[in-house]
């Protein structure tokens, strides 16, 4: 059965470049949270995969992952090997088992704070594998905007690939638009080439009014993924809140031509989980939308999980944790 | 597997996902596939010796054999839920919810068979028998359960209707088993059902769950067969009550079927449900919610949001999503958890679809379909969208009942209420929009009796379910569901001599003239009252009024038809003012009324005494009709509503009273004024207008009383008179497609009539026959009335933001 994708003109590797703010268009989005709940909750009860599709969908998971470690105890050694995982996130006789080479999969990305940048990039040297930093006062933006430029244009020159900054929530919860819409433009641009990730840390914010209307100006102000959660927040990434923000990411596109990326992050723990958010971006974005460059899942405990799955595909005996190598 | 893997990688598509049927094959197999009819808790062979087939509609599998009950078979099970009656109606509250506990647990522990063998038998997706019938259906016998344990408490003076006739459709086969069975055992009758012929094999596995519960013999019968089977026990004399769910069509003849009968009657019909989508809604909701409004069991539902009505400022890109949200929707195997839309029930249904869509078509209204293809084989059809709509097209005003949405656009709120409200049918009707102020001043304004906003298709057993107008008559679920497997019993009424239908029946003749007198009496001419003006009648005859002792006492105009055309389009014009009118207001018009009354009372007592004969009583029912006038003012601002307390989180529904509309009224001849009184103050209290036909030997108190209404403050139209002879005049009321319902007291032969007649546009009927005491609050006064001025609009309204 064929997917309507919107109609979006731009190649994928096209940037968002941005839009002039629109605050007639901010102001008009409405969203009905028990409609969006409704949709959300039934989702996952429409839509299932079973036997090779879902060992395809699996994998397609794996290849969308931001592995992570944000943590006040991380050092360059667990980084290494978080790294290490990330190269090689499925064991190698797992892979060959579904005619994949050991070299054939790697997730997205490891996403780690700036200090760490260095040790990623030197255990993932030519691999593909992508460098995520935090940044801009993570998680709670609460410091002064300077200092944040500053980490962002510091992770950036320590090589990461990919920033991911948190947005101001006090500029959503007091609706002043212009103020985050420029506030993105400047982690942008201190971000020189590096993709920006824009976290909304959904879990603080009042609505799910506020949340489609934060992601608006977030792209608006050029971001090129719009994430949902820092993982420190009290409640996660929610399929209600992913709903609401790929719906935005849509209209975006289908106004603008531009594709805007999504990452949920928080919470994600079962392979379960990973194919539902799947599921969610084949409903309502199109399959072309799931892939590494418009869909990331932010997680550290998941791949553990989808591995163990994966093994019983091949051998229909439910498998342990302790017979995967850990991240 | 391992180059599957690597294409299915890049491709990321959805593969098959069948649930696993053979569990369900096999339970089939235990039967020999082979069923028989369920009889006082046997499995018996039908006298008819006819068989016919079950066919899975996604595949044309034989799944099974099912009996025709004939003539015999039919009788049979009547018996048997006769001869149940005696000791089920007087088992105690509390056993009777044991077993509906226990039906209850059975269904859940059995929930994946039932789930299954539904979606075999009847083409819908697992995902929705296994997620949405079956709960639903666990559900309703818990409610019920607890409606069992409370009924001598919460209905006192109730006794069970009797032994129930039930006659379900196919679209939710087992649901509508619960719907039907749940009410009835929780009151305390005796049932028979029949269910669809397409789909009878969940309502058969049921009754395996029934005898595993050992539900007493008889207590619930279910017989197979088609429309003749239905008939047969329509017709069956010892059937006290019908409880029919399907299709307008078959519903006006089985009112038809039972006029004059006795028979009670619930009638759940069908629709062409407004879908309303305002400029400050949700779109992307909205469309979600058009999916569940329409393409919920391939739009085989009777409220499916099939008229779709969108403000044209967001037409454009509120359609552009829909289409885009169609091609996402997956049709196929019904078994495979991952498909939207099953087949369709049956081939015959398959035709009418695409017929309906080539008469759309070939109107000029335009179709649109996704660009994928359904399968081949088997009954499918893929969801469709008509623009080019407009409502005197053919696909606005008929009943699709398969997955087509037609499309219009509206301008203004008001044009909204009136394009939606602009069918025979009133069912339900959905709104969309994030402005509270404008849902529920909409959600009061469409005729429908269930109004979802920003939801659609939400169901539960605490709520009551049922249509107004065409869409039939009577609820399902809760309290208000619970009425319909009830009834008041007969009460003993005393003969009042003199009065009514007992006075003598006298002709003109000199010898009975008024004594001539010098001064001769200034000549009184009583009129008509319609649209709150004295009028004379359409054609000027007289009827005569005769005292007891024969002698004249008045005459009155001979109404007719068009008198009484007058007389509803009066009502019709009184009753959107009046209805939306404070209830303070008509409580206190009603004070008022029985104010001026008072200080005329000598002067009505001596005007009754003067056709009946008997001063004192007539005394005594000058004041019962004050009392009642006060009972009623008293009543109008306190017969409430309620909130449902539903399994639905976070979603207020509310039960609101809202007035029937124009009610004609045929008095009885007895109690000339009271009796008047009795029926029209209820009803306006309520917010009706009413057309009331006196009682036809006594009319003099009611033209007398016209006055009254106009020194009162009550609005021209809400109360109207027309006099005349009260079988014929009761009899173009029936008739009239611009009456929401006629209460009639008098014979047995105008009641069936009234009944009969009433077909035309489901009018809901109240007809009860002479003597009845009046004179007793008891009787003459009460719930019984206000249910009757009534009818019950469900609005559920999520909230959370």
């Amino acid at each position: 059965m064929a997917t309507a994708a919107p109609k979006v003109t731009q190649a994928a590797a096209v940037r968002n470049p941005g839009t002039e703010l629109d605050l007639a268009w901010v102001a008009s989005v409405r969203v009905n949270r028990s409609a969006a709940e409704r949709r959300a909750r039934t989702l996952p009860t429409r839509r299932t995969v079973k036997r090779e599709w879902q060992v395809a969908w699996l994998l397609r998971a794996v290849r969308c992952l931001d592995l992570t470690t944000l943590s006040g105890d991380d050092t360059p050694g667990n980084v290494r090997r978080l790294a290490h995982k990330a190269r090689q996130p499925v064991r190698p006789d797992i892979l060959q088992g579904f005619g994949l080479g050991p070299n054939e999969l790697h997730v997205a990305a490891v996403c780690v704070y700036p200090n760490l940048v260095p040790a990623a990039r030197e255990a993932l040297r030519g691999c593909g594998v992508r460098i995520a930093s935090v940044a801009a006062g993570f998680p709670a933006a609460q410091t002064p905007l300077r200092a944040r430029l500053l980490e962002v244009e510091e992770a950036a020159h320590a090589g990461a690939d990919e920033v991911d900054v948190v947005i101001s929530r006090a500029h959503v919860l007091r609706g002043e638009w212009r103020a985050l819409y420029e506030e993105v433009r400047a982690f942008r641009e201190a971000a020189g080439g590096c993709h920006l990730k824009t976290i909304l840390g959904t879990g603080e914010l009042p609505t799910l009014r506020h949340v489609a209307q934060a992601t608006l100006v977030c792209m608006m102000a050029g971001a090129d993924f719009v994430k949902t959660s820092t993982g420190k927040e009290g409640v996660n990434a929610t399929l209600p809140v992913g709903l609401v923000i790929v719906r935005q990411v849509r209209d975006y596109a289908q106004r603008t031509g531009y594709r805007v990326g999504f990452k949920p992050a928080g919470g994600i723990r079962t392979a379960k989980q990973a194919l539902e958010w799947l599921t969610l971006i084949r409903e309502e974005l199109g399959e072309s939308w799931a892939q590494p460059e418009t869909f990331r899942i932010g997680a550290s405990g998941l791949l553990t999980d989808v591995e163990r799955q994966l093994s019983y595909h091949l051998t229909g005996r439910y498998s342990a944790a302790h017979h995967h190598p850990m991240p | 597997m391992s180059t599957r893997v690597r294409d299915l990688l890049e491709r990321l598509e959805y593969g098959p996902a069948p649930e696993d049927p053979r569990p369900t094959l096999r339970w089939l197999d235990a039967r020999q596939r082979r069923f028989r009819l369920f009889i006082g808790n046997e499995w018996v062979e039908p006298q008819s010796g006819e068989w016919f087939e079950i066919r899975n509609p996604a595949t044309g599998e034989l799944l099974a054999h099912v009996p025709q009950a004939g003539p015999g078979d039919v009788d049979r099970a009547v018996r048997a839920a006769r001869e149940a009656y005696p000791a089920w109606s007087r088992t105690p509250d509390h056993v009777r919810a044991r077993y509906l506990y226990a039906i209850a647990r059975q269904v859940q522990k059995h929930a994946r068979l039932l789930a299954v063998l539904e979606t075999l038998d009847n083409g819908k997706p697992i995902r929705e028998s296994r997620d949405i019938d079956v709960p639903l259906v666990a559900r309703h016998f818990y409610h019920h359960a607890g409606w069992a344990q409370l009924r001598t408490r919460e209905f006192p003076g109730y006794e069970p209707a009797g032994v129930v006739g039930q006659i379900i459709p196919w679209n939710f086969p087992l649901l509508m088993v619960a719907w039907k069975v749940a009410p009835a055992l929780a009151a305390g009758c005796t049932v028979v059902l029949k269910p669809a012929e397409f789909t009878p094999l969940t309502a058969l596995a049921l009754c395996e769950l029934i005898l595993e519960v050992g539900l007493p013999p008889g207590v619930v019968n279910v017989i197979t067969g088609d429309g003749r089977t239905g008939e047969l026990l329509v017709q069956h004399p010892q059937v006290d009550k019908i409880a029919f769910t399907g299709s307008t069509e078959v519903g006006r003849r089985i009112r038809q079927l039972t006029a004059g009968t006795g028979k009670r009657l619930s009638l759940e019909l069908g629709g062409k449900s407004p879908f309303l989508v305002f400029e400050d809604a949700d779109l992307d909701g909205a469309v979600e919610g058009v999916v569940d409004a329409i393409w919920f069991n391939q739009g085989q539902v009777c409220c499916a949001g099939s008229r779709l009505l969108v403000q044209e400022s967001v037409a454009g890109p509120f359609l552009e999503k829909l289409r885009a949200r169609m091609e996402t929707l997956r049709v196929g195997d019904p078994l495979d958890k991952a498909v939207d839309m099953g087949a369709i029930v049956a081939p015959v249904q398959l035709e009418r679809i695409r017929q309906l869509c080539e008469v759309g078509r070939s109107e000029g209204a335009r179709l649109w379909q996704p660009s994928w293809a359904v399968p081949q084989e088997g009954l499918f059809f893929p969801p469709t969208l008509f623009t080019d709509v407009s409502p005197a097209s053919t696909l606005a005003q008929v009943e699709i009942f398969g997955p087509v949405l037609v499309s219009m656009t509206f301008r203004s709120p008001s044009e909204a209420v009136a394009l939606a409200n602009n069918t025979r049918f009133g069912l339900a009707a959905s709104v969309w929009t994030e402005n509270v102020n404008l849902a529920l001043d909409v959600a009061r304004r469409l005729q429908a009796g269930t109004v979802w906003i920003n939801c659609t298709n939400l169901f539960d057993a605490a709520s009551g379910f049922g249509g107004y107008r065409e869409s039939g008559f009577g609820r399902e679920g809760g309290r208000e569901g619970m009425w319909e497997y009830l009834h008041r019993p007969a009460r003993p009424a005393p003969a009042w001599p003199g009065r009514g239908w007992s006075a003598p029946e006298s002709h003109p003749s000199p010898s009975n003239r008024p004594e001539p007198t010098t001064t001769p009496p200034v000549d009184r001419t009583p009129k008509m009252y319609v649209g709150g003006k004295q009028v004379r009648p359409d054609a000027p005859y007289v009827r005569f009024v005769y005292g007891p002792d024969g002698r004249l006492v008045g005459e009155v105009g001979e109404g007719n038809r068009k008198d009484v055309r007058n007389a509803v389009e009066a009502a019709r014009a009184a009753l959107p003012a009046w209805a939306a009118g404070s209830a303070q207001l008509r409580a206190q018009v009603l004070y008022y009324v029985a104010e001026n009354l008072e200080a005329r009372a000598a002067e009505f007592a001596s005007r009754i005494a003067a056709m009946t004969g008997d001063l004192s009583l007539a005394e005594l029912e000058v004041r019962a009709t004050i009392q009642r006038l006060f009972s009623y003012a008293a009543w109008a601002d306190k017969f409430d509503g309620s909130v449902h307390s539903t399994a639905h989180l976070q979603c207020l529904v509310l039960a609101v009273h809202e007035p029937v509309g124009v009610v004609g009224v045929a008095c009885p001849e007895a109690f000339p004024l009271l009796g008047l009184v009795s029926l029209v103050a209820p009803a306006i209290a309520l917010g009706n207008t009413v057309v009331a036909i006196p009682s036809q030997r006594h009319p003099l108190a009611a033209t007398d009383f016209y006055q009254v209404l106009d020194t009162s403050d009550v609005p021209g139209g809400v109360v109207n008179i027309v006099t005349g002879d009260r079988e014929a005049l009761a009899l173009v009321l029936a008739q009239h497609d611009d009456v929401d319902a006629l209460w009639y007291f008098g014979t047995r032969e105008g009641a069936a009539s009234v009944e009969r007649e009433s077909a035309g546009n489901l009018k809901r009927t109240w007809t009860n026959l002479e003597p009845w005491d009046w004179l007793d609050p008891a009787s003459g006064e009460g719930v019984e009335f206000l249910r009757q001025a009534t009818q019950v609009k469900n609005v559920w309204i999520p909230y959370g933001e």
